[in-house]
């Protein structure tokens, strides 16, 4: 378990216990989290799960597939700390992450 | 607009109407929800069931669009097991199996679709199975083990994943198809060809131009394929993939307009203010290419679903997407954007050999519709294009060398 924070493109905070094993995506999308899309359920073919990871958590959140730094590169405002969220597995590790979102996913 | 405390009925619990449902309190509609679906289960993404799921990579709480209890926790009020068996537009309420009715203010179909069934001799035996449901996916499961021989018939989509799942379990795999090539209602040549190739090489067995005559088999259980040319091919299970039907009769036996689905507008509504229709059940405007369509396709439920909670909150209503889809088959990622309508040239981007390559369809230099295999900025600019209707330097396009931004540029 992990605690996650996401904060959306207005501000709003949302805490969430995220189970080990499941995506930073799956945290926000099963617990109804605005701002993550993911219309494509984690199969990293519609980047509409981007996030924008705290550069504290870089190095822990694991390096992008060449997919997904494939895909990043064409979706809208991409910054270096740019993820899809689908690809960030969720460990103990990972307690206390904060993630923001982007202004939209599409 | 704005009924911020009418009843709002959802008729089916899939990936379109679970997600609308989510997203109505996502956008802090407060008003009563009662969301009825036919399965046991909370709505679930259908998408890995012939992937993850058959690989044994993916289990009912992954699968699981939102855990159950958030139906309760969000007064959502949903009901398994439960269907709707007629609707009365003039009384506002709808029947459902169990005897009981439900009044609405604002209705949503979202009835999905049914594979259709194989219209011959042997259909009925056990072991001939189709691919919806989460039960479909498990009992095909079953099947997929070293030594079995299932037999797809339809080379769409749905078959080669299974195909590509099979052979990654170790079973044998035949896909027949009735025309000369696989994906011939989806996909361009080159593609089937691409397809075909990359199956045949992993052990799959494709019987194109079949002619198949019955399914037979022993003692109530299919033991094969009796093709028209004599051969009977053996198989342990059968799985038919030859497209599905709309569920869209309740919404024609009450009067709305039908056309292959329920005739909507952008907004999801149907020719009744009062009832919205979204999902595989509907028949929508397609704003990038004028036409009404049924894409059948999870990202356009998803987008209908925005366009319905949009509606019903008073939002402004969403900017209209790119139709969109993807399949994952062995190490390749296929993700196409657009349609190929009123197409008059196609354009092959990188080699096809090389497992990289993309597929563009173009109405004179713009592009209408793009086919990725493995190349996501192809698949990525190739949807803004469409998106953005920009006349494209077709040389350019056409050379690999040339990035798509430039292409773009």
């Amino acid at each position: 378990m992990a605690k996650v924070t996401y904060i959306e493109n207005n501000g709003t905070e949302h805490v969430i216990d995220v189970k080990a094993g499941l995506t930073v995506m799956e945290g926000a999308v099963k617990n109804n989290v605005p701002g993550i899309d993911a219309d494509c359920g984690g199969a990293c073919a519609c980047a509409t799960c981007h996030v924008y990871v705290d550069a504290a958590w870089d190095s822990k959140t694991g390096t992008k597939s060449a997919m997904e730094e494939s895909m990043l590169d064409f979706a809208e405002n991409v910054e270096p700390n740019s993820r899809l969220s689908c690809q960030i597995k969720v460990s103990d590790e990972l307690d206390g992450l904060v993630v923001r979102m982007p202004e939209s996913q599409h | 607009m704005g009924s911020v405390s009418a009843h709002v009925v959802v008729l089916g619990a899939g990936h379109a109407g679970g997600t609308l449902v989510a997203l109505l309190r996502q956008y802090g509609f407060e008003g009563p929800i009662t969301m009825v679906g036919d399965e046991p289960i909370g709505p679930y993404q259908r998408p890995p069931l012939s992937k993850a799921w058959l690989k044994g990579e993916a289990d009912a709480d992954s699968l699981a669009l939102k855990p159950l209890e958030f139906y309760a926790e969000n007064q959502i009020d949903f009901r398994p097991n439960i269907s709707a068996t007629a609707l009365k537009r003039a009384d506002k309420l709808v029947e459902l199996s169990d005897g009981s009715t439900l009044s609405y203010d604002l209705l949503v179909i979202a009835t999905g679709m049914r594979p259709n069934k194989l219209p011959l001799p042997g259909a009925e035996l056990s072991g001939v199975l189709s691919l919806r449901s989460a039960a479909d996916a498990e009992e095909l499961k079953s099947h997929l083990k070293p030594g079995h021989h299932v037999a797809i018939i339809g080379g769409g989509y749905i078959g080669l994943e299974v195909a590509a799942s099979a052979r990654a379990l170790g079973a044998e795999a035949t896909v027949f198809e009735r025309e000369a090539r696989i994906l011939s209602r989806s996909a361009c040549e080159v593609l089937s060809t691409f397809f075909t190739d990359y199956h045949r090489a992993r052990g799959v067995t494709f019987e194109l131009g079949a002619q198949i005559e019955r399914l037979v088999g022993e003692g109530g259980k299919v033991t094969g394929v009796k093709m028209a040319d004599g051969r009977t091919i053996p198989a342990d299970a059968v799985l038919v993939g030859v497209g599905g039907k709309p569920n869209d009769e309740i919404a024609a036996d009450a009067g709305l307009e039908t056309a292959r689905g329920v005739v909507v507008d952008l907004e999801a509504r149907t020719s009744d203010p009062s009832i919205f229709a979204i999902g595989d059940c509907s028949h929508r405007p397609l704003p990038h290419y004028d036409r009404m369509f049924g894409p059948e396709s999870v990202p356009s439920a998803l987008e209908q679903a925005k366009q319905v909670a949009c509606a019903i909150t008073g939002r402004p209503a969403p900017t209209p997407e790119v139709p969109w889809n993807w399949s994952d088959q062995y190490d390749l990622k296929l993700q196409i954007a657009g349609l190929p309508f009123d197409a008059d040239q196609i354009l092959v981007r990188g080699d096809p050999a090389s497992g990289k390559f993309a597929i563009f369809h173009l109405k004179g230099d713009q592009v209408q519709s793009v086919e990725a295999v493995n190349a996501p900025p192809e698949y990525m600019m190739g949807r803004q294009l469409i998106g953005n209707r920009k006349h494209v330097n077709l040389d350019r396009l056409a050379d690999p060398s040339v990035s798509m931004k430039e292409v773009a540029a």
